[in-house]
Order: structure tokens, then C-alpha cells, then sequence
């Protein structure tokens, strides 16, 4: 973790995720002389040609060519250097994907890349640039450290936090209509290690990006209104998930539903599940996100409630879920 | 300083002596990549032997020179070249595709000493490169980068991409080889997917183009001293080779990109190969 540095200045009403990783990387590259910043021809859409107008020779932007963007990048983390690499999610976990996994995850070099515009954030511009794929691609490669920050805040302290953790990392955020979860930055987080926004015991909520303030909404409603004790999870890293975390929600609530920004094949939910199931213990669980399809066109906030991602959506889901049929007696040991 | 006669017989004879690396290697693995290893064999020793600036006892050298051998299929060429240079015990070449062996027919930088850049899939040694390239740059290095194509490689789109880089980089500090021996997996490289015009292609791309015969040491000398000392823009140089040289019944045929070798050929092969570095070192080039 970089020493010396505040990050508690940032607007976080008026400036997007990326407006805030582009202002952080321009502190960082003041402190590392080792930072340097790629973009193939979206240097102003991922904000990171903030970081190219300060630092002009440690700059790359290689044009509308992202398969040479991670080559490229590859080769100068070989050199010493700690590439930060920036386009859209889509061309990112899906055109340039062979290189990411091949160049970078392969040889684990230092390479950041903080993708924008994922999930369903691009929303009105249809499925070319939507992005509900990255988090099950991602996580599939060996080396690879995978987080999807809450909000503009969090985004400033996974960028930090990046910096001095070893080998690739990937970022992703949205395209700038996020609200904010977090206040400011004075908070704990840690790479792995998921943050409870909210206790509770009658069920358990794991979110990541821009479901985490809707889910803390919901939890908030609920227990005013059906007297429900919400546990809300930020699980801002889906690898290396927190398993500890999963599994005292297994053993506190053992009701456990996932609220994630894609598809349910593969991210957030599927790596959740596969902690729920080695436990062998039970617990009532759902996946919510996109289902298996391609996401219908329409602005972010629509889409979160068309997918049932919204607070109200997870209103229903929590109490669809409170509502199962599911054995609630306290002794573990009947079922081992 | 150009190759004299005295260094070209001593290259003739690493040349020589890799060739049969090559197939003893390619024996003991039950089969590998050889007929593209044997047409890049000029190049590899004329670098390792001559140019390149490195050090095998420190591999990881912040200033040596690096090599990316973007046709990383040519890992039975390659691997027998470090070996032969020091990085590791030739005996372990043993082990060259077997269960557990660092050694797989695509090299690993993670697991083998001195290779820079882990390739195989093709497409992909250029862009890391042209990234190498960079980070000398921005560190204020003076070491070179050195990467090996692979003419069938040059379909992938990625490399024109990295090809645009370099140029719009101006990366002379980038030497750029293109192993031209006419033959891919499926054919001859102009039935299967033509290249041709393929130096007026690397102009086009904004690079000054050298065109060798890629098993003469001297043309490959005068190319790569050009190369060093060009500042205005990046160099490729073509190197016409033929693909098996060196092995008469593996030369131009396009079922030898890759193969096995039994006790009978082993000897044929080596056989061969003798009297091509008999014939070359009357030659002198």
C-alpha cells in the first residue's frame, strides 16, 4: 500500500469511477516512476489519458487494437514496469482475451487493467459493448486477481491497493452513471477480503459493484418493514474470494442470495456456489443477474430493475427466499 | 565489426552442432517442430554467438539484450541454443515434452532459463516486443529487444498491429526477423494464405526492409550491424530460408513442420547435416 497519500478529496457526487481511477493513477504515477498507462483509442472514455496528458512518455495509446494493447503491455511489465492497461470490458475480457490470459496471466506480470464500461453500464448501446461476461472469464485464469469495486470511492482504494499487489489484476467499473455507495475512504479494504455493510442473521445478501448500495437499500427497507435481519456482503473481490466470509453466512444465516452486474453462469454467484456446495452444509440459495441471455437495451437504471438488481427487486427476491421451504434447525451435526 | 571467415566457420560449426541437437531432441521427445527449428538456425547462432549482449549465468540481467521468439514453436531450436550457451545442462533436454518437464515444446520463461517471453500461440511475440522495446525506452536502457517471426505467423492480425506500433513508436531499438521458408502447417504460405508483396507489406507498415539469404551468415552480419545502427525507424529483416535445412529428405517438404525421427533417420538426418556444414564452410558465407 502506497504510504503518504489521502484520497479523501474526490467530489464523489459529480465524478464517475473513471473520472476518479484517472485522478488516482495521476497521484500513483507521481509516486511510482514505474506506473505506465495503455489505452487502445479510449483514452478519454476510460479516463486514463488523464494520466497520458501528465506523463506523455509513459503513455501508450496503440490505437483501436487491443490485442497489441495487452502484447504490449505484457512486454513492458517484462521490463520492470507496472503497466496500467484501460479499455472498455468488452474488447478487454473478450477481444484482447487470449492475450490477457496468454501474456499476462501466464507469465503473472504486474499488469493492472481497469476495464470500463462493463457489466450492463453501456446499457443503451446494446450488446457489442455490453460487457456480462468478464467476472466468469477473468476468474478462470490462473494469477489473475479479479474486483468489482461499489463505487467511485472504492474504485480509488482497489486502484491503490493494486499498485503493490503481485501479478495481473483486473478492475472493473462502470461507465459512469453509478451512484455512490461509500461516503469516503475511511474504511478497510483489503484485496480478498469481503466488507459487511450490514449485519444481520435471518439471510445473507453477497453483492459486488453497483448491486452493493442497492442491497444496503434493501436491507435497510426490510427491516423496517418485515422486521428481517439482512446481512449485506460487499464481496469486491471475486478472486480470491473471501470463503471465510461465505461460510459464516452459511453458518450464521444459512439463507444466501448473490446480486451480481452479469450473467449468472460464472461470476460472482457461481463462485459463491461452489464455496456453499465443497461445505457440505445446506442453505437456501439463489443467483440474481442477467440470466442466460444477451441484456436487453435501455439506460443502467432500467436495466438494474428490469433484472430484478434494483432495491425493489431484491426486496422480493429477499422475501420469494425467506419464504422457502428449508430446514431451520440449528444442529449441524444430523447433516455431515 | 561484419563476420570474418574465421567466425563464420566457427558459427558454421555451432550451426552444425545445434542442427544435431535439434534432432537428438527431437528423437528423444518422440517428435517436435523441426523442420521450422532447422530454418532459423543462421539467425539464433549468429545472434548468441555475436551480437547479442547477455549473460547466462545472471538470466535475469536487467541490461541484457532480450530475444522473443514470436514462432515459439521453434522451442527444439531454441531450447538446445541456451542450453549449448550455458543456461542449463543439455542432459535436461531429456526431458523435452515428457510428464512434468519444465521443458513443453512451447518454452515457458517462468521454467526455462533465458527465455524472455513465453510464445506459442502466434500473434503474440511481436506485440511483447514492441512492449519491451518500450519499457527500454522509458527507462532510459540501451539494450536491444530481438524478435523471430514465423512467415505463416504474419497472418495474424496482431502482428500488423504490432507492426503499426513499432512504427508509430519509432522503435529502432526493436530488430525485428522474419523466418521466410515458404511453408506452413497446411501448404506453401502462398497457396495456403498468400503474404506476398510481403516486404512492400513491412514498407507499407513504415518499416526499412532487409531481405537475406537467411542461412548466410555473412548477409545476415551486414543486416543485423545495419539494423543496429539505424535511427530512423524500425528494421525487419526477411531471411529467405528453406524450412528442414540442412536435413536433405526434410527440405521445402511440408509434412516436416512436424515430425519424429527413429535410430535409421536419426542417422540419415545427422549424416546430413554433416555434409551441409562441409559444404557451407567451403563456401565461406
Amino acid at each position: 500500500m502506497t504510504e503518504g497519500l489521502t484520497w479523501t478529496v474526490y467530489d464523489a457526487d459529480t465524478m464517475t469511477q473513471a473520472e476518479i481511477y484517472g485522478e488516482v493513477l495521476c497521484r500513483l504515477g507521481e509516486e511510482n516512476p514505474k506506473i505506465v498507462g495503455l489505452s487502445a483509442d479510449l483514452a478519454n472514455s476510460t479516463k486514463i489519458g488523464k494520466f497520458g496528458k501528465k506523463f506523455p512518455d509513459r503513455f501508450f495509446n496503440v490505437g483501436i487494437a487491443e490485442q497489441n494493447l495487452f502484447g504490449v503491455s505484457a512486454g513492458l511489465a517484462k521490463t520492470g514496469l507496472i503497466p496500467f492497461v484501460s479499455t472498455m470490458a468488452a474488447f478487454t475480457a473478450m477481444r484482447g482475451v487470449e492475450q490477457v490470459r496468454t501474456d499476462i496471466c501466464y507469465q503473472n506480470l504486474n499488469c493492472k487493467i481497469i476495464a470500463t464500461h462493463a457489466g450492463t453500464s453501456f446499457g443503451s448501446a446494446g450488446t457489442t459493448h455490453h460487457c456480462t461476461e468478464d467476472l466468469a472469464i477473468m476468474r478462470s485464469f490462473a494469477n489473475m486477481t479479479v474486483i468489482a469495486p461499489a463505487d467511485g470511492i472504492e474504485t480509488a482504494k482497489a486502484v491503490k491497493a493494486c499498485v503493490d499487489y503481485p501479478g495481473p489484476v483486473y478492475i472493473r467499473i462502470g461507465r459512469g452513471f453509478e451512484p455512490k455507495f461509500y461516503e469516503n475512504e475511511d474504511y478497510d479494504f483489503q484485496i480478498g477480503k469481503a466488507i459487511e455493510v450490514n449485519e444481520g442473521t435471518d439471510i445473507t445478501l453477497i453483492c459486488c459493484g453497483v448491486t452493493v448500495l442497492q442491497a444496503a437499500e434493501a436491507a435497510k427497507f426490510l427491516k423496517e418493514n418485515d422486521g428481517l435481519s439482512v446481512r449485506v456482503l460487499n464481496m469486491h473481490t471475486i478472486k480470491p474470494l473471501d470463503e471465510e466470509a461465505v461460510l459464516a453466512a452459511v453458518t450464521d444465516t444459512r439463507r444466501i442470495i448473490t446480486f451480481e452486474d452479469h450473467t449468472v453462469l460464472g461470476g460472482l454467484g457461481s463462485a459463491v456456489a461452489d464455496v456453499i456446495a465443497a461445505s457440505g452444509k445446506g442453505c437456501a440459495f439463489v443467483k440474481v443477474g442477467i440470466p442466460d441471455c444477451y441484456c436487453i437495451v435501455g439506460y443502467p437504471e432500467d436495466l438494474c430493475s428490469h433484472y430484478k438488481l434494483d432495491t425493489d427487486g431484491i426486496i422480493d427476491k429477499v422475501r420469494e427466499v425467506m419464504n422457502m421451504d428449508f430446514e431451520e434447525d440449528d444442529d449441524w451435526e444430523d447433516e455431515v | 565489426m561484419p563476420v570474418t571467415d574465421q567466425e563464420i566457420r566457427l558459427l558454421h560449426e555451432k550451426a552444425c552442432q545445434l542442427r544435431k541437437d535439434i534432432i537428438d531432441i527431437t528423437y528423444w521427445a518422440g517428435g517436435a517442430h523441426i523442420g521450422g527449428a532447422l530454418s532459423m538456425v543462421e539467425m539464433l547462432i549468429l545472434l548468441y554467438y555475436k551480437y547479442m549482449n547477455i549473460d547466462p549465468k545472471n538470466p535475469t540481467w536487467k541490461d541484457r539484450d532480450r530475444m522473443v521468439l514470436s514462432k515459439g514453436h521453434g522451442g527444439v531450436g531454441y531450447a538446445p541454443l541456451l542450453a549449448r550457451k550455458g543456461y542449463f545442462d543439455f542432459q535436461d533436454l531429456k526431458e523435452f515434452n515428457k510428464f512434468k518437464s519444465p521443458f513443453g515444446m512451447h518454452l515457458d520463461s517462468l521454467k526455462v532459463k533465458g527465455v524472455d517471453a513465453s510464445t506459442g500461440s502466434l500473434g503474440h511475440g511481436l506485440p511483447m516486443a514492441v512492449g519491451m522495446a518500450l519499457g527500454a525506452r522509458v527507462q532510459k536502457q540501451s539494450w536491444l529487444t530481438y524478435c523471430i517471426l514465423g512467415d505463416g505467423e504474419c497472418n495474424e492480425g496482431s502482428i500488423w498491429e504490432a507492426a503499426m506500433a513499432a512504427s508509430q513508436f519509432k522503435l529502432t531499438n526493436l530488430i525485428t526477423f522474419v523466418d521466410r521458408n515458404k511453408l506452413m502447417i497446411d501448404g506453401p504460405t502462398e497457396e495456403v494464405m498468400g503474404l506476398e508483396p510481403f516486404a512492400d507489406k513491412w514498407k507499407a507498415f513504415g518499416f526499412i526492409v532487409k531481405e537475406v539469404d537467411g542461412h548466410s551468415f555473412s548477409e545476415l552480419s551486414a543486416a543485423i550491424e545495419y539494423a543496429q545502427s539505424e535511427k530512423k525507424g524500425p528494421v525487419v529483416i526477411i531471411a529467405n530460408t528453406v524450412k528442414g535445412k540442412g536435413i536433405d529428405f526434410m527440405e521445402n517438404q511440408v509434412k516436416w513442420h512436424y515430425g519424429g525421427l527413429d535410430t535409421e533417420l536419426v542417422e540419415k538426418a545427422k549424416a546430413s547435416v554433416d555434409r551441409m556444414a562441409e559444404q557451407a564452410m567451403n563456401l565461406k558465407n
